[in-house]
């Protein structure tokens, strides 16, 4: 029963279970459960108890035991849901996540978390409350003596009423005797009614005799009347010799001498009549409204993930196909495009349907922050209140899984640094609680979660300071309230003034933005002092498809994200001005917007040197409102499947990712952001040095 | 590569013998995903010298290194005579590009000799073990630590 | 011939653990995930026997088996009770039911499918 596919089932309906225990929890904290959500509780709880003793997880089963033992008492009335009990329920939830946790990684509970919610919850079934259970399976196997001697037991038998209504038959049981040595049967039909009218079609009115030889013990024999032996008058015992007179039993002599005491009485000769009559109404009450559970497919993410790639290649496949037709200038085309217009949608559908099987609500990560802002509020004694909104979005599988730690720090630090302690919100004027929202939604293709605090908001005086006495910009220099914002995203900038058992683990802001970022996603900051800070990370909808400009930078093609390109334009010498040695800025529309030359960001070298032989992408960033990026062409836009290079090489400054082209070169795919981020010339000669220092250290 | 420590426990390892910065290196062939000629890479920004780039490799992006350089050589001025031996290791995928692969050479593990004692730079540090040769030995590349765990962020 | 086996239970794992023992065993496998799936189930299945959870949600396993008694289709099938208590008073409330048997979770392959070969004759 341990088959590894199977636990694994196991840990993976642990999570839904979990999901539902917390979901029902939240309800119940809300005041909001019914009678309904308190059984699914308990059944949650009840499941993973059951499936875990299939694979010997004692810690698992015990605790759940304890667990479930309470949640009983709570449906049955037994106990009342104060805050009290609530508490401790979530705690024990929590904990049973932990058990589970433990048990998938094959790691012993930690008896100093598991102990103290153990004895709370013990505290509520008062003294005799838990009725220790055997969960041992009742052995139903056989011992085999080694004693040579057998000996012939005869069986007798007379199947009640219950016995055939319970859905047993006596061929059964005989077959099932005559599997544990030779038998002879035979049927005693004494009982029947010598009445024909008498006759109760649902009745038992024979015997049977079986006599069973080479019989060790009546061990097996009574095994094979386990669910039976008290519906039926049952006689076993050792024959001797050749002694083979049925043993009367203790009621057959009486109703074998008088037959007409077997007859059942003539009332419940209507019984069958009744009962058919009730049967035409039980599909109807099986067909009652149900809430059903979705039924799944499990598939290995491994074939997903290559249908992904090769819908990805065929969408590819479909533009340049379109391409080719274009500049093949064929007559008579126009039946040829709108074919090609099919194969697009068709390649179109193909690609969502199957980004759509990876895609998972976000529920069971925002379930999981429920928990850490629980704990990060007991941490630092915090009166916090997390509310999720919109926890049906989905998003691809990988994100959901790659949010949970960048998620799980910014929930902490919005709790240790963001919402002030009960006593200073009062002083403020605010409720004691905090309130922090962990919101999902689709805006415009992408998906959008947001952490609003309703905290003090960001000191920025505090960070400069910080970067400051960091080394990442030099004191005098003059940032906006944007530019400071995004410090937090700087490698280097922790931002714990004092060191707290909670934000305190080395994980810093830009670790989180780098997960941001490998997702191709951005995260930008607002904040408003005294009230609060919100942090919104844009995903793309889907990982492994972007649409690109394809572009030149100093004999290398390129690709930048279409999402971030506003506009491109082709300067001329009216459109730009000088600033300091090297820079140039971009007038548009009244406003100068500084000019980044990528092929020196890159490190490479542009085909020319004159800004007006080039082509600007005005993009929008998030440390930099916008900026425009001087690059040496642009060829056309187009769909490109997106290869990370953080597996077989590692990050790149300013790369997001690569592509595969039509004609099989690999082209970088840029990340403005990255490009555009160094705010400062001193910021980015700080990485440079850094990257100096670790080229020293190889 | 733990045979040569146990020396009866010896059996058949195959070994593909190449030359990179002049010298003889081999490696063992069960890390060897493919060997094919030099075609030219996608340059990476940022990257120390010997990586040279990334090339496509049947829809997947691989890092090519100069191996010459990477041992502290003089880096391979590469052409098309110039053969890139695609690599996995620890379940990454990587191509050396050397200067010519000579030959599969098969011998009983005992004959592996541990590296003598020498002053510790790029090249010697990435060898394991050597096989002496009638005039000559030849050494073993240890690839896990030819190769940091990243690429980039180790360069 | 080989029996056909029913099995309801609102847990997958022990869904797909009866499945591969009982599989594994010979038996054909139909698994239901509740109890009005189950029943709704039982009514094309044809099922040799029943083997329902009894906490599930929608309808439990006493009720699965009360509908299978009073219903028109195959209602002597054999129904075991897959149930983690192991009480008098569960046995009582499973025979009162109608129920043929029980099984105490977690249960053992050998005697699982010992007693099911018993009862369907298989």
């Amino acid at each position: 029963m341990t088959d590894i596919a199977i636990l694994d089932a196991f840990f993976e309906e642990c999570e839904d279970l979990l999901v539902a225990l917390s979901d029902g929890l939240e309800h119940m904290r809300e005041g909001k459960a019914d009678n309904e959500t308190v059984n699914a509780v308990f059944r949650s709880v009840h499941s993973i108890k059951g499936a875990a003793g299939a694979f010997s997880l004692e810690d698992l089963v015990s605790f759940a035991h304890i667990f479930e033992t309470v949640l009983d008492d709570v449906r049955s009335g037994k106990l009342g849901t104060d805050d009290t009990l609530l508490r401790v329920l979530q705690r024990a939830g929590d904990i049973l996540a932990d058990l589970v946790d433990a048990a998938r990684d094959g790691l012993p509970a930690d008896a100093d978390q598991v102990d103290p919610v153990v004895a709370e919850l013990q505290s509520f079934l008062g003294a005799d409350g838990l009725v220790e259970e055997e969960f041992v399976f009742e052995a139903l196997t056989l011992a085999f003596d080694s004693a040579p001697n057998t000996a012939t037991y005869q069986v007798q038998f007379r199947p009640s009423r219950e016995f055939y209504a319970t859905g047993n038959d006596p061929t059964l049981v005989i077959a099932a005797l005559q599997d544990l040595g030779p038998c002879t049967v035979r049927t005693l039909n004494g009982d029947l009614p010598q009445d024909f009218a008498d006759f109760q079609w649902d009745e038992g009115y024979l015997t049977w005799q079986v006599d069973v030889a080479d019989q060790q013990n009546d061990l097996a024999i009574r095994e094979v009347f386990q669910f039976v032996d008290d519906l039926c008058d049952l006689q076993i015992a050792e024959a001797f010799g050749d002694e083979t007179t049925p043993v009367a039993d203790d009621d057959a002599p009486e109703a074998a001498l008088s037959p007409e005491t077997a007859g059942p009485m003539p009332e419940t000769a209507q019984e069958p009549v009744v009962e058919r009559a009730e049967t035409e109404d039980a599909p109807a009450k099986a067909d009652k409204p149900a809430k059903r559970p979705a039924s799944t497919l499990r598939v290995d993410p491994e074939r997903v993930d290559r249908l992904i790639n090769a819908v990805g290649e065929l969408i590819i496949n479909q533009s340049v196909i379109s391409q080719r037709i274009d500049e093949a200038g064929l007559p008579n085309s126009a039946e040829l495009h709108g074919d090609l217009d099919d194969y697009k949608l068709l390649a179109r559908e193909i690609q969502e349907g199957v980004m759509a099987i990876r895609a998972q609500p976000v529920k069971p990560l925002f379930q999981r922050m429920l928990r850490i802002a629980r704990e990060a509020a007991d941490a630092t004694g915090k009166d916090v209140n997390l509310v999720t909104e919109g926890d049906g979005t989905e998003v691809d599988k990988i994100v959901v899984e790659r949010l949970a730690d960048p998620l799980t720090h910014m929930i902490r630090n919005a709790i240790d640094h963001g919402i002030e302690k009960p006593q200073d919100r009062t002083n403020a004027g605010k409720p004691a609680t905090g309130t922090l929202r962990l919101t999902a939604s689709q805006r415009s293709g992408s998906i959008v979660i947001e952490i609003i605090d309703d905290g003090a908001g960001l000191n920025r005086k505090r960070i400069k300071e910080i970067a400051v006495s960091k080394g990442l910009i030099s004191a005098d220099l003059q940032l906006t309230e944007q530019e400071i914002d995004h410090l937090l995203f700087a490698p280097g900038f922790s931002t714990a003034a004092e060191v707290t058992n909670l934000s305190g683990r080395g994980v810093g802001m830009d670790v989180v933005k780098t997960a941001i970022t490998a997702l191709g996603g951005r995260i930008t900051i607002s904040s408003t002092t005294g009230q609060g800070t919100t942090f919104s990370i844009t995903l793309p909808l889907t990982l492994a498809v972007m649409d690109g400009m394809i572009i030149n930078v100093g004999g290398q093609t390129m690709v930048v994200p279409i999402s971030s390109i506003l506009e491109t334009i082709r300067p001329t010498d009216a459109d730009l001005s000088r600033i300091g040695l090297h820079s140039q800025l971009l007038r548009i529309r009244g406003d100068y917007v500084p000019i980044i030359d990528l092929a020196e960001r890159l490190g490479v070298r542009s085909s020319s040197e004159t800004m007006t032989d080039r082509v600007l992408l005005l993009i929008q960033t998030e440390a930099v409102t916008q900026c425009a990026l001087a690059v040496d062409d642009i060829f056309d836009q187009r769909q490109v499947v997106v290869k990370s290079m953080q597996g077989s090489y590692g990050e790149i400054a300013g790369i997001s990712g690569a592509t595969i082209l039509g004609d099989g070169k690999i082209a970088l795919i840029i990340d403005p952001d990255a490009i555009a981020a160094a705010p400062t010339t001193e910021l980015k000669l700080q990485i440079q040095a850094q990257r100096e220092v670790a080229h020293a250290a190889t | 590569m733990q045979q040569h420590e146990d020396p009866k426990a010896a059996k058949q390892i195959e070994f593909v013998t190449l030359v990179a910065g002049g010298q003889s290196f081999c490696i063992e062939i069960t890390q060897i995903r493919e060997i094919r000629r030099w075609t030219p890479v996608t340059l990476l920004p940022h990257s120390p010298p010997y990586v040279l780039g990334v090339i496509n490799l049947r829809g997947a992006v691989i890092p090519i290194l100069d191996l010459a350089a990477k041992l502290g050589f003089r880096a391979i001025e590469p052409t098309e005579r110039h053969v890139i031996i695609i690599i996995s290791v620890e379940e990454r995928i990587v191509g050396l590009l050397v200067e010519s692969v000579s030959e599969i050479l098969g011998i009983n593990s005992d004959m592996v000799r541990e590296t003598p004692r020498t002053e510790e730079d790029e090249s010697t540090r990435a060898i394991n073990g050597i096989i002496p040769t009638g005039d000559d030995m030849i050494k073993i590349l240890s690839l896990e630590a030819l190769l940091p765990t990243k690429l980039a962020t180790a360069a | 011939m080989t029996a056909h086996i029913l099995a309801i239970d609102d847990s997958r794992t022990i869904r797909a653990l009866l499945t591969a023992t009982l599989e594994k065993a010979g038996f054909a496998v139909t698994t239901a995930v509740d109890g009005v799936d189950g029943v709704e189930k039982f009514q094309s299945a044809n099922a040799d026997l029943v083997i329902t959870d009894v906490n599930m949600p929608n309808k439990d396993g006493f009720g699965v088996i009360e509908d299978i008694r009073q219903g028109a289709v195959n209602r002597a099938v054999p129904v075991l009770v897959l149930t983690t208590e192991s009480g008098a008073a569960l046995k009582e409330r499973a025979r009162k039911a109608g129920a043929t048997g029980w099984i105490v979770k977690p249960f053992d392959d050998d005697a699982l499918v010992s007693v099911i070969k018993r009862l369907t004759g298989a």
